[in-house]
């Protein structure tokens, strides 16, 4: 099937582009201490950046996204993962936005992460690849944005772990952001969402072809184990109403009549598809690595943390999805809280979806409705 | 941008500069005012999803959550001016929230239809329940859930501790009256208290 360049609403092909940020001489300090260099980084732009350079919105990915949010790649079959989104005409209208999505550090989609090549050794990192927080995350995302030239972005927006990386960003940096749309994301994850991430990593480690990190060398790979984490993970972005809807206890077509321990129903066949598409696109490392700084993220132990935003306040809006499990409402109102009472103007609505976790990613109305007021109003004060 | 008569009422009680909560902020008209034209900052809750989306386009900070149950997310004394405009009627546990708000901020601005004006009163001994400008509702379609006349109002007010600064009664147009107290609670549709700790 060709890809139609001209649908209406899409911004067409597009292609990612790398940069390098930091040098093998000149590396980021990471918060551990740790130094990393060189960091290069795969980044997509949708848009124009006006000559004030003040229209420019950043996109940050959640745990297994990358830097195609949206348009089309020549030789893909779907569009970027947030296409429904971004676009002209959608909520974050490319014909007004400038539009900027990067994969993280520590990523597998073309910015350096654990199965990069360590330029010290020659080899791929695996687990002599330096851990990683939240506030490293960010620190290679504002170097992007100043190499494009944006010294105040318009708004950072993101969900999941990409809310996380957002509500950093306007914790330290307040004066380099205007609006901080946290969407689906925590401040802490519960001893559940850890759990959840321990049993995923345990699957990929446990698998003899993990090799102790060392798979790429070994040109092997943990697709069990790997596959196996993805399947759990998925689970936990639906609602089990979204599964009932999609799936209820339909038989696999083509199943023999006699039960056995196949892929008896559809809800397995819809898993192990997941499972296997993830292996083609996912990195064990990686998925180690960014799920662990999800369970150390915890910004509001610092005492200091909201010293900055108490000086420079900046605008939150903070959304969450009424049938998500992962991380419910009640991790968006204790971000709200903590913003609140840091005399934040915070913005905050509970969204009433069916899909769970992953309403982030689609078209809700309510929630496609509420960025767009909330963007249109921040360019028009910005501009005032 | 011009405020609804009864608006206009309430933001010229609350000093400028204020940090303000406005419990049922509505469309956040109030909010927008205070912040544009007074040096005011301030936070709105509201759950209409429609006002909440007036709201976000008028810039003004608002928070969907329910009156009756989550005020526990506000701080003590964290806000200069706490408004309850309207609303006081439609929730199910009214004295909870005054004891809340009174909690949460200094000063409190409340504003309320009275049941007790004398037309509704008229209504009632001709057996029919009460409708007006200021309670337009017919029974069995209305957000309103308590029905208060203003000395029943002012009771609970002293029963939560909180004293009387102000009170002005307005007639069934909107209009300031001068009628005494003793009238008050015949010739007011409606009443806007300004009340301290």
């Amino acid at each position: 099937m060709g890809v139609n360049l001209h649908q209406p609403g899409s911004v067409g092909e597009v292609n990612t582009r790398f940069v390098r940020l930091f040098g093998a001489d000149t590396p980021l300090r990471l918060s551990s201490g740790a130094s990393l260099g060189p960091i290069d980084v795969a980044y997509e732009t949708y848009g124009v950046l006006s000559p004030e350079a003040d229209n420019a919105v950043f996109i940050c990915h959640a745990l297994t996204g990358d830097a195609h949010a949206a348009g089309n790649h020549l030789d893909a079959r779907r569009p970027g993962w947030w296409d429904n989104l971004i676009g002209p005409g959608k909520p974050l209208d490319t014909d007004r936005f400038f539009v900027v999505c990067a994969n993280l550090l520590g990523g597998c989609q073309g910015t350096t992460g654990p199965a990069s090549i360590s330029p010290t050794t020659g080899a791929a990192y695996g687990l002599s690849f330096p851990l990683l927080q939240v506030s490293d995350l960010v620190e290679v995302h504002r170097a992007l944005a100043k190499r494009l030239g944006i010294a105040r972005l318009l708004a950072a927006l993101g969900g999941s772990l990409g809310g996380m990386q957002v509500l950093q960003w306007g914790l330290s940096y307040p004066n380099e952001v205007d609006n901080a749309l946290v969407i689906a994301a925590s401040s802490r994850l519960t001893a559940q969402n850890i759990a959840f991430s321990a049993v995923a990593r345990r699957a990929i480690m446990d698998d003899p072809d993990f090799a102790e990190g060392d798979y790429v060398a070994k040109a092997t790979n943990p697709d069990t184990g790997l596959a196996i984490a993805r399947m759990m993970a998925h689970i936990t972005y639906l609602s089990e109403d979204a599964l009932t809807e999609k799936f209820g206890r339909d038989q696999q077509p083509g199943t023999a009549a006699t039960p056995g321990f196949g892929i008896d129903f559809a809800v397995e066949s819809y898993l192990n598809h997941q499972g296997k598409v993830f292996l083609e696109r996912f990195d064990a490392l990686s998925y180690l690595y960014l799920s662990r700084v999800m369970d150390y993220f915890d910004p509001f132990a610092e005492p200091e943390a909201l010293d900055q935003v108490k000086t420079n306040p900046l605008k939150w809006l903070i959304m969450s999805f009424d049938t998500d499990w992962r991380f419910g409402t009640e991790h968006s109102r204790r971000i709200v809280r903590r913003l609140e009472h840091a005399g934040q103007p915070v913005t905050f609505r509970e969204i009433s979806s069916p899909w769970g976790h992953d309403s982030f990613l689609l078209e809700v109305p309510a929630y496609h409705a509420t960025l767009r007021t909330h963007l249109d109003r921040a360019l028009a004060e910005r501009r005032a | 941008m011009s405020l609804r008569p009864d608006l206009a009422l309430l933001a010229d009680l609350i000093p400028p500069r204020s940090r303000i909560l406005d419990l049922g902020c509505g469309t956040g008209a109030l909010l927008a005012e205070l912040m544009t034209s007074a040096g005011c900052v301030g936070t709105g809750v509201e759950i209409d999803p429609e006002s909440v989306l007036a709201a976000i386009s008028l810039g003004v900070p608002v928070i969907e959550l329910d009156i009756d149950s989550q005020l526990n997310d506000f701080a003590d004394n964290s806000y200069d001016v706490v408004v309850l405009s309207r609303t006081i009627q439609t929730i199910r546990r009214p004295k909870q929230v005054l004891q809340q708000m009174s909690r949460i901020g200094d000063q409190l601005i409340v504003s309320v239809p009275n049941f007790g004006l004398w037309r509704h009163r008229l209504r009632l001994l001709r057996g029919r329940m009460p409708i007006s400008r200021d309670l337009p509702h017919a029974w069995f379609d209305t957000p309103n859930l308590r029905f208060t006349t203003l000395v029943d109002l002012e009771d609970l007010f002293t029963a939560v501790g909180l004293r009387v600064e102000r009170k002005i009664v307005l007639d069934s147009n909107g209009r300031v009256t001068r009628s005494g107290q003793r009238l008050a609670n015949l010739l007011g549709a409606s009443a806007v208290y300004v009340l301290g700790n």
